[in-house]
């Protein structure tokens, strides 16, 4: 049986919620950011903004130009349009240090997954992330790709007051935060790479569809950067 | 900063100067909680995990803004039910205020919070709660000096990013202040501006997590705003409305207006600073048109939620839009002759 999907629901005067895909894979999220690139590159009459969840994305739109029906028959033509071009991400270099006392939770991770804090920082080293979504606050890019051996459920309770710059894991995501917040993912370091870059032409360093790749730097480094 | 050196001959220029760039300066001598700088909004980035920000009350903030003939998304300052106390230290500018039932005292005068008024220097402008309302709205006839960030100096909550909240002690700039006694007096206040208990939704997208009974309760039970009530959101009290199926959703766009239920049946709207994602099943999405209302009733306030059809919002949308600018143009026409 073919999949149902693409599936369209209205979001309140103005939205269009478009579903790829009900499970969480590389798959549906190369569909949301396909279809988003499409949409960025082909915009309708009224098109507002989109907002790609994992699985989905959501289409904003000014009721007072377009409606639900003729936003659903546009982004249908959007999705069969042959050759539409795919989005290819960019890479982009986070640096990491994993020095105990910035990384509180490494010894926890470890000893959760049978493994040593230098081989956890080896195996998140090794893993393969690409940003499916933001969430929760300004500049939380919601990485993918944490490495099975590291997938650990969220604590129980979260800690508050969890430094800007914190590289966290739960489960099969990674964040690295970019404000002072409260976190129950587990913190395995900090970076001093800046996600919100004060740059108005790029203002958030990763887009959606982007993969990542960890670089390991040493306190001195770190120390240098955060400065900075 | 060492203004010394050029000290002599110096005077000369700075007078001058005062004349061409008029500024008026306010101290706070009085801040609520939530008392924050906002403009129309910082739009078209939620792919970023930016909510729009901006004004609760939209309708509101525009009046106070055409009342001077400002840009409709003008800076200016939104209050909240804890109020906000200004003493003028220098200069002198026009306000526009508007939004709930507020009050407002000057030296001068005691008013309901819909009027325009001029404030000279030593004097003390006080705006409080009144009999309903949850938030009202200060403009000037020039230019609220604030941080942008990515555009805006509407103030993110959480964050604080853009032009941020109002703590007593702080100071207020305003530069071109102008007074425009051509524009003084009390502000019409249209019915979308009162509190509203009958809030329309378009049900989903996820209401196909709920069985019918749920469905039924949403709409036919009246449901109360509670204390947790901020520029995020705010929870509901009333009936359970149960989630089927998985709560372990996969996480996904949320848009101001979005009633989402968390796994013990509780309901929140979510407002001006909302996140932008989150794993948890919205049943419901209010009409963008009757947020205004909606986040001028208070805690303990009731309502009740009634599903149009999508074809039926956009041309609720629609007509409302037209009777708004309709009323903005009537208003500046009206005050301007």
């Amino acid at each position: 049986m073919a999949p149902p999907f693409p599936i369209f629901r209205p979001v309140g005067a103005n939205g269009v919620l478009v579903e790829l895909g009900d499970k969480i894979s590389d798959a549906a999220a190369a569909a949301v950011t396909d279809l988003e690139t499409a949409l960025r590159r082909q915009p309708f009459e009224g098109f507002a903004e989109t907002v790609p969840g994992y699985v989905n994305l959501l289409v904003l739109f000014d009721p007072l130009a377009t409606d639900h029906g003729t936003v659903e028959t546009t982004l249908r033509a959007l999705l069969t349009q042959p050759g539409q071009p795919r989005h290819d991400g960019r890479r982009r270099d986070v640096e990491i240090c994993y020095d105990p006392d910035l990384a509180p939770d490494i010894a926890r991770v470890a000893a959760a997954t049978g493994l040593t804090p230098d081989s956890v920082a080896a195996a998140h080293l090794n893993g393969d992330f690409r940003v499916v979504m933001y969430g929760f606050a300004p500049g939380y890019a919601y990485m993918s790709g944490v490495p099975q051996a590291l997938q650990l459920p969220r604590k129980p309770a979260a800690v508050r007051g969890i430094p800007k710059g914190s590289v966290l894991i739960a489960g099969p995501q990674c964040i690295v935060t970019t404000l002072t917040m409260p976190t129950g993912w587990w913190i395995i370091g900090r970076s001093p790479t800046e996600i919100l870059t004060a740059d108005p032409s790029r203002p958030f360093l990763l887009d959606v569809g982007d993969t990542v790749q960890f670089r390991r730097i040493d306190r001195a480094t770190f120390e240098a950067k955060n400065r900075g | 900063m060492s203004a010394t050196p050029f000290n002599s001959g110096g005077s000369i220029v700075r007078r001058s100067r005062r004349k061409t760039v008029a500024e008026a300066t306010f101290r706070v001598t009085h801040a609520g909680p939530h008392v924050t700088i906002q403009d129309g909004g910082r739009f078209g980035l939620m792919r970023f995990g930016v909510p729009a920000s901006g004004p609760m009350d939209r309708g509101a903030f525009a009046i106070a803004n055409a009342a001077l003939g400002n840009p409709l998304g003008h800076p200016g300052i939104e209050i909240s039910q804890g109020g906000l106390n200004l003493e003028c230290v220098s200069g002198c500018v026009t306000m526009g205020i508007a939004g709930g039932g507020f009050v407002v005292e000057t030296p001068t005068t005691r008013a309901p919070s819909w009027l325009v008024l001029t404030i000279q220097p030593g004097e003390r402008l006080t705006i409080r709660p009144g009999l309903w309302g949850s938030w009202t709205y200060v403009t000037f006839a020039g230019h609220l000096q604030a941080q942008a960030w990515l555009g805006s100096r509407a103030t993110h909550g959480p964050s604080g990013f853009g032009g941020g909240r109002l703590k007593t002690g702080d100071s207020v700039v305003i530069g071109s202040a102008t007074s425009r006694p051509d524009l003084l007096g009390p502000l019409p206040l249209p019915v979308s501006a009162r509190p509203r208990q009958d809030v329309r939704v378009v049900l989903g997208p996820q209401d196909r997590f709920f069985d019918a009974e749920s469905i039924a309760t949403l709409l036919s039970y009246p449901f109360a705003l509670t204390d947790a009530y901020d520029r995020m959101g705010v929870r509901l009290s009333g009936p359970a409305l149960t989630p089927h199926g998985p709560l372990d959703m996969p996480s996904e766009a949320i848009m101001r207006g979005s009633v989402q239920v968390n796994g013990d049946g509780v309901a929140t709207v979510l407002l001006a600073d909302h996140q932008t994602t989150g794993g948890y099943p919205k049943i419901a999405t209010l009409l963008a048109d009757d947020l205004d209302g909606f986040v001028q009733l208070r805690s303990r306030d009731r309502v009740m939620f009634r599903a149009v059809s999508p074809q039926a919002a956009i041309a609720a949308t629609r007509t409302r839009a037209a009777a708004q600018a309709r009323f903005l143009a009537a208003m500046t026409t009206r005050r301007r002759s």
